[in-house]
């Protein structure tokens, strides 16, 4: 799809932004069914009729996608016309007349219905929509009650196309709706997903044959009104009814997308979006619809100790006795006891930890990140100096947005699509400083180190000019440039050219300076004050505790210190460890999850928890107890109430508390005094998620990762030639 | 009743003398269409006859003083076209003056867009040949047509869209563009106006949908030929986002001969709210297939007769018409005598003008071979964007397919037509009506032609089941389901088969 570039250039006077334009249009009354109701001016039909309690039936329609109307089930009477109308394409007029329940509009859905059904084969008894398919609901609702379709020559046969690993076609139960071709240009930025051919012979499919490289492809299957996209991975694993649905959190970035974790018995068999506008609108991307299944592989299921070099299964009792000897002959003192947190580490976990740490006389708690070890450069006295600001949904509202030493489009996907979104519909320029990525919109690339920042702050052309000029100019500073050598000095730029230009970037309506986090526990981790003082930072470590600490360096671990992991997955942090705590995965539990916005969030238990692993915080809890003295918890309210005396937002659910503009400003004023090496190392800003679909311990032990990684990473052909000698059950 | 009243006045009948009573009213002279003088005609090259360059539309009075007519200004062109009655000639036939005034709305010197003439040279319906007989021989009637229609819109550029099979069309109207380039016509000060107008040819790439005006849009913008969803107009939202207008070849060249010679010298051809000269292509089953410029409302017969040499074998050798184009329905001889080449005539007779296009068919016609023929033809140019169309058409070619053998049900025939109703006025463009009518009108006027195929096919071979099947090719040891219309023998067959029920054995 073309960038709307036409509209944007003869928009008259000066660029708008979001809340400029959202003056309140002019209702419109109309009657539905007998039913006034009173609408925005520019609301579709189908809208003002859902307003008015009338279901109207659809396939095409989608509130997030552009209008198509080519489904035509949704055709409503209308007063003084005489043909039936598509209330999607159709404006509310005032004073409209609307019927949806006479016999012209029966008979015109019967009729689409029956031309939906003479092309659609009969295969809902092995099809995966089965359920959960549109066109079954519907046919049952509007259709007729049997076919006239007899026709000798048969029905059309498609052939299926290859999307890659996670999307299965069924193209002969396409009803070419085209929600997932508009999805993939609007919002996923595939623009080589189209109709080719025409009529009857109308096919979706990649114009070239290619598999669909998005890291929001999973969501075209949710689309799909018919099974003609469906799962891969999921295929003939489970039917929609016999699913159990858990609303809980996505942990796979820092975004905390909505999701449906959907279960049947002890396992996860897929998950789902969950809508909410104010984070992930109804997307999900692939890692966190898809990485599931690693939920079952690599999983430490008992505590393990280390004998020479190999683990022996151990009891609890055992396990934490180990540590406690361990601890007492590792001979580690005050902050010589370090604790690690990684990306996957839950709230309530690192809040026990860490008061255990202090309880232990240590301040060394660190991150699992490059530089974790270190106090972060962003610091975390002020909130706002690492948290995303702007807000998810403020990314459509600004007219300019300067991405430095970060790729959304990987570090949180389906904000990216926000950007595309915003850059398809308003005028939004992107600069861009760091490694070069290809992101699913255009942008001014201004350089990839520290040079190319002061070069844009001191800038008066070209993009420098752009930004300056834009009312709503945002600055996203992604986490790996924190992590940065570099960092503190990119900041302290960045910092004084925000405190030059607050009146544009930091008012009470705005504040432009955002770092996107890319780990879901990092927001919380700052939140808590888990990072390491000064002092603790130089001191070796004796005794060290990874909490589900798996990207850590085993170089930066001392040779003879006694190590301790505690996770769900055997990954990197378990094989170096003395001793294996067995934890719970995300979905085994109920924590807390701080994206990067700061909106703290309610995950939930889907699943039981495999084997004797238990509930991260419990651990630790016992593990105190077993150590010396019992942490002041016995509950999870009572360390919910713990939490809320470290920070009342770690418990106040769902919403942002806004830093106000002074304190802002405070901490922009601590990062433009930050005192910086004297010389910049001049590396460039490296991207910091080399893989997308393999980030942490359970996309790492996914399968469908894996896959994913070779079809669209390494550029594999997946599956094309698999396809021909495939087993029959593989084409239903 | 004068006489009634008179009487119970009192009052005498006046005997036998025949009076004529006030209130009735002498009968209007009647009125023949047809015969267009040579000296009014508007396509004076249609055949080609003459030199097509600039140098030869000069002495065909083209270009003359159209300078004068783009300074009267847009409201005098749009009001000489809304006195001319000029309907689109493209097939809808809305008027044209309303149609050009839609992009002078108010307030639309504010509008910093650029604004469009889009003339429409995508001629595919079949049976046409009138733009592309206007393009090779006239094609700076066309050229000038856009300047003066473009000044009336007040448009910065036109685009022709022209059929890309028509070769030699698009390089006559190509050189014409040239030439009028070249002598200051079109472009920077048109004729010297201070007007500035360019004209862009663009050729298709022969898709039958993108004659559709929003699919044309799209088309020109370099996409898939779909049509568009109205609201929003092209008069609002058109070409490249702006305002635009489209309009065919046949309208837009007409234009300047109108300005030229009034609205009222236009009007004085054919019937109130029909008026004007139209280009008729004459083909099928006449002894002499031609396009001609004739009266509006001139009648089909007398079109048929004088011009192309009567039907193939005489006029009761006719046995249908199609009048419009292949979008319209047929026409049975009956009705061929009495309509009148015009909107509301044939509008009146169940059938349209169309592009006025006449398809003569005579009696060696195959009719239900014939619209099966369009069938096909409208499967294929399907664009597949919406559902009634796209899997609509399929179905009612796979039906008349079946019919054209005579394999059927005649119970079938209602259903094919149910589908037509359930296609027409259901989609997005006016190509699922266009589908839907010849079969509708095949069936008004030849349904016993239908029946008496079916009949016979079924006395070949068996009763056909619902799709086509013949009832003999069923597997005997399988049920045939009720809803694939099997025969069952009646019940006194049925009664009549069974035999009859035999004594009880005496006890042995």
């Amino acid at each position: 799809m073309l960038r709307l570039g036409t509209k944007r250039a003869f928009r008259t006077g000066a660029r708008r932004g979001f809340q400029t334009s959202a003056k309140r249009s002019a209702d419109v009354t109309l009657t539905i069914d007998g039913k006034t109701v009173t609408v925005p001016q520019g609301t579709a039909l189908i809208q003002a009729c859902e307003a008015a309690g009338v279901t109207i039936p659809r396939f095409c329609y989608h509130d997030r996608l552009a209008i198509a109307g080519n489904c035509r089930m949704c055709l409503v009477e209308v007063a003084r016309s005489p043909k039936p109308i598509a209330s999607c394409a159709m404006p509310a007029m005032p004073g409209a007349q609307v019927f949806t329940n006479t016999p012209m509009v029966h008979e015109a859905r019967e009729g689409v219905m029956e031309f939906l059904l003479s092309n659609h084969p009969l295969d809902c008894p092995i099809c995966d929509q089965g359920g959960e398919c549109d066109l079954q609901d519907q046919s049952m609702r509007y259709g007729s009650d049997r076919s006239r379709f007899h026709e000798i020559v048969g029905k059309r046969a498609v052939e299926n196309k290859d999307f890659g690993p996670l999307v299965k076609t069924s193209m002969n139960r396409c009803i070419q709706c085209t929600r997932c071709v508009r999805f993939a240009n609007e919002v996923a930025g595939v623009e080589e997903l189209g109709t080719t051919g025409r009529g009857n012979d109308l096919q979706i499919g990649m114009y070239v044959e290619k598999v669909m490289d998005s890291e929001l492809s999973g969501n075209i299957i949710d689309l799909c009104p018919v099974g003609a996209l469906t799962a891969k991975p999921y295929a003939f694993h489970a039917r929609p009814w016999e699913l159990k649905d858990t609303e809980s959190i996505d942990v796979m970035d820092a975004v905390g997308s909505n999701i449906l974790v959907q279960s049947r018995g002890p396992k996860v068999m897929r998950v789902q979006p969950r809508t909410n506008d104010d984070v992930n609108e109804e997307w999900i991307n692939d890692k966190t619809r898809y990485a599931y299944d690693g939920l079952q592989f690599q999983r430490l299921m008992t505590p393990l100790i280390r004998q020479g070099d190999r683990f022996v299964p151990a009891s609890w009792e055992g396990a934490l006795t180990t540590v406690r000897e361990g601890l007492a002959s590792s001979g580690a003192n005050g902050n010589e006891i370090k604790a690690i947190a990684g990306g996957l580490a839950d709230t309530e976990s690192m809040v026990a930890l860490k008061d255990w740490m202090n309880q232990l006389g240590s301040d060394n708690t660190a991150l699992d990140c490059p530089g974790g070890s270190e106090p972060p450069a962003t610091g975390v006295d002020v909130r706002a100096n690492y948290l995303f600001n702007a807000t998810i949904p403020g990314l459509e509202e600004a007219d300019a947005i300067l991405l430095v030493g970060t790729n959304p489009r990987h570090e949180a996907a389906v904000m990216n699509s926000r950007i595309r979104k915003s850059y398809l519909h308003t005028g939004l320029e992107v600069g861009f400083i760091g490694e070069r990525v290809e992101t699913t919109y255009e942008y001014d690339y201004l350089g990839a180190d520290l040079k190319a920042i002061e070069t844009f702050a001191k800038g008066k052309q070209g993009f420098a000019a752009k930004f300056k000029q834009a009312k709503k100019p945002l600055i996203i500073v992604g986490s790996a440039l924190t992590e940065h050598p570099d960092g503190k000095a990119a900041l302290k730029t960045l910092a004084e050219y925000v405190q030059d230009n607050k009146a544009k970037l930091l008012n009470a309506e705005w504040n432009g300076f955002c770092v996107l986090q890319r780990n879901a526990s990092r927001a919380a981790a700052y939140d808590i004050g888990f990072v390491p003082s000064a002092a603790a930072a130089k001191t070796t470590p004796k005794f060290v505790y990874l909490l589900s600490a798996d990207d850590v360096d085993p170089k930066t671990i001392p040779e003879d210190a006694f190590v301790v992991y505690q996770g769900s997955h055997g990954d990197l942090g378990a094989q170096i460890a003395d001793v294996v705590l067995p934890g719970a995965a995300y979905t085994e539990k109920g924590t807390t999850w701080v994206n990067t916005e700061g909106r703290a969030q309610m995950g939930r238990a889907a699943v039981s928890i495999p084997g004797a692993a238990r509930e991260d915080w419990k651990i630790i809890r016992a593990l105190s107890e077993v150590c010396g003295e019992a942490l002041p918890y016995d509950d999870i309210v009572q360390l919910r109430d713990r939490m809320w005396e470290v920070s009342p937002t770690l418990v106040r659910f769902d919403t942002i508390e806004r830093t106000s503009v002074e304190v802002a400003q405070f901490g922009l004023a601590q990062l433009a005094s930050a005192s910086t090496p004297a010389k910049a190392s001049g590396k460039t800003f490296e991207k910091p998620i080399k893989n997308f679909y393999m980030t942490d311990p359970i996309s790492r032990a996914s399968v469908t990762m894996a896959q994913c990684t070779r079809a669209f990473v390494k550029g594999e052909d997946y599956g094309f030639s698999k396809d021909e000698t495939a087993e029959q059950a593989s084409f239903a | 009743m004068l006489t009634k009243a008179a009487a119970r006045r009192g009052l005498k009948p006046l005997g036998n003398v025949v009076k004529r009573g006030f209130a009735t009213v002498q009968d209007p002279p009647v009125r023949h269409y047809g015969g267009l003088k040579d000296q009014d005609r508007i396509f004076t090259n249609l055949y080609s006859r003459h030199d097509h360059g600039l140098k030869g539309a000069q002495s065909r009075g083209d270009w003359h003083r159209t300078k004068d007519i783009l300074n009267k200004g847009d409201a005098w062109i749009i009001q000489t076209m809304k006195d001319s009655g000029l309907r689109g000639r493209g097939g809808a036939g809305f008027p044209s003056g309303l149609k050009w005034s839609f992009m002078n709305k108010p307030g639309w010197k504010e509008d910093p867009r650029p604004r469009y003439l889009v003339v429409n040279a995508d001629e595919g319906e079949p049976g046409t040949c009138k733009d592309r007989e206007i393009m090779r021989g006239d094609p700076h009637k066309l050229v000038e047509g856009c300047l003066v229609a473009g000044r009336a819109m007040n448009a910065t550029a036109a685009y022709i869209y022209i059929r890309g099979e028509f070769y030699q069309e698009a390089s006559h109207v190509q050189q014409a563009i040239n030439e009028a380039y070249r002598a200051g016509l079109i472009g920077k000060n048109a004729c010297g106006s201070g007007y500035d107008f360019d004209v862009y040819l663009h050729r298709g790439a022969g898709a039958y949908i993108c004659g559709e005006e929003t699919a044309l849009i799209e088309s020109l913008e370099g996409k898939q030929g779909k049509p568009r969803l109205k609201p929003p107009f092209p008069a609002d939202v058109g070409l490249f986002g702006c305002p635009s207008t489209v309009a065919n070849v046949e309208t837009v060249s007409v234009a300047p001969t109108i300005c030229r010679r009034g609205g009222q010298w236009f009007a004085s051809f054919g019937r109130e709210r029909n008026q004007g000269t139209k280009l008729f292509c004459i083909s099928g089953h006449v002894n002499n297939p031609c396009t001609i410029e004739e009266e509006m409302s001139i009648p089909l017969k007398d079109l048929v007769e004088k011009h192309c040499g009567g039907v193939r074998g005489g006029w009761d050798n006719l046995l249908g018409i199609i009048p419009g184009g292949s979008s319209v329905p047929i026409l049975p001889k009956n009705k061929c005598e009495e309509v009148l080449m015009d909107f509301d005539s044939l509008r009146d007779a169940q059938s349209g003008l169309g592009t006025g296009a006449v398809i003569v068919m005579d009696k060696s016609t195959d009719v239900v071979q014939a619209i099966a023929r369009f069938s096909h033809f409208y499967k294929h140019e399907s664009c597949g964007q919406c559902t009634p169309c796209r899997e609509g058409t399929t179905w009612m070619m796979n039906m008349m397919d079946r019919f054209a053998e005579g394999r059927g049900q005649s119970r079938e025939i209602d259903m094919l037509l149910e589908i037509t109703k359930q296609v027409e006025g259901r989609t997005i463009c006016a190509l699922g009506d266009a589908a839907a009518w010849p079969i509708q009108g095949l069936m008004r006027h030849f349904r016993p032609e239908i029946e008496k195929r079916l009949a016979d096919f079924n006395a070949a071979n068996g009763p056909v089941l619902f799709g086509g099947r013949l009832q003999r090719d069923a597997p005997s040891e399988l049920a045939i389901s009720d809803n694939l219309g099997p025969e069952r023998p009646s019940p006194e067959e049925q009664m009549a088969s069974v035999p009859p029920p035999t004594a009880t054995p005496a006890a042995a």
